[in-house]
């Protein structure tokens, strides 16, 4: 829920910097602009949701598809000064594999005055085979 | 007809918070985001304590929605693994002091998962409970409902499916 970030006049890196979670997770803004956002978050074993494979909880790859949806959402043309998911679906079409950097491409492709409808895709190292899909209806603050 | 004693009720708790304990100590997602779970009898509370890490907002400050997602996942996962759990350690085919990453069953797979926001998350710690709706042998469908202060004020909601594992493929 990424709310009152300037990201217009502030640095790229500067936004995903200062939300305190995103730091915790290890997020990197790779690319924005334009409705859209490219955000990547290393493996680490803080991550993990089943310790017998290595794999990725579910709940951390969550974070990183509303994180890069938010972000999508602020870097629109008609730039909203704020965000906040309204509500989110999320369908895991495969586990992240252990060890890989999972990277997160989102796309704002409608807004009205007060909701922003957004898709994002994770994949990992294998782009081919995407691990999770989302689709989010976002709070528009003109 | 003799009735078999029951057993004393230090033991049956023991029993089972160790059981508890071991299914969420496994999990280092869980851990590190600082949710423990409350147990009566078989019902489960999740909860989140909160952690300046947690904040998406700095400015407000509010909980990050993937925290949120998170949470709520969480919640349903562990509602669904401790019920499976629950079958095993009461019947005795499992033995509780002995559970660790490798012998316990193995956890359910989200297949999706839906979250609303009802409200901007406090800095405060949160709470969920799951009721798992249908549990079949291969699928389950699981409610989520999360809420800080006010119980009867939810913060958030979830409805998510989840791939049960397959006894077979152990």
């Amino acid at each position: 829920m990424p709310d009152k970030i300037e990201i217009r006049g502030a640095g790229k890196r500067r936004y995903i910097d200062e939300l305190p979670f995103c730091r915790a997770m290890n997020m990197v803004l790779e690319k924005v602009g334009d409705g859209t956002a490219v955000v990547s978050m290393p493996w680490n074993d803080r991550l993990v949701g089943d310790p017998v494979t290595g794999v990725v909880h579910g709940g951390a790859v969550s974070s990183l598809l509303d994180t890069c949806g938010g972000v999508a959402v602020l870097s629109h043309p008609a730039m909203p000064s704020a965000t906040a998911t309204l509500n989110f679906r999320i369908d895991y079409m495969r586990p992240a594999t252990p060890g890989q950097t999972i990277t997160a491409h989102a796309t704002c492709y409608h807004l009205t005055r007060t909701v922003a409808f957004v898709r994002t895709l994770a994949t990992d190292e294998d782009r081919a085979n995407p691990v999770a899909m989302a689709t989010g209806a976002f709070v528009v603050q003109a | 007809m003799i009735r078999k004693r029951p057993e004393p009720i230090q033991i049956v708790k023991q029993r089972r918070d160790a059981a508890l304990r071991a299914l969420v100590a496994g999990i280092p997602f869980v851990q590190f985001l600082g949710i423990a779970f409350e147990r009566h009898g078989d019902e489960l509370t999740a909860v989140l304590s909160f952690d300046d890490m947690h904040v998406g907002n700095p400015e407000l400050p509010a909980l990050h929605g993937g925290v949120t997602a998170a949470f709520l996942e969480t919640a349903a996962l562990v509602e669904l693994g401790w019920q499976n759990l629950w079958q095993e350690i009461e019947s005795g085919r499992l033995d509780a002091e002995s559970l660790n990453p490798a012998t316990l069953p193995r956890m359910p797979k989200t297949i999706d998962i839906t979250v609303d926001y009802l409200r901007s998350g406090l800095p405060r710690d949160a709470y969920a409970r799951a009721r798992v709706n249908r549990s079949g042998r291969r699928y389950a469908s699981v409610r989520v409902d999360a809420w800080q202060d006010n119980r009867m004020r939810p913060m958030a909601q979830a409805t998510g499916h989840f791939l049960m594992p397959s006894p077979s493929a152990e």
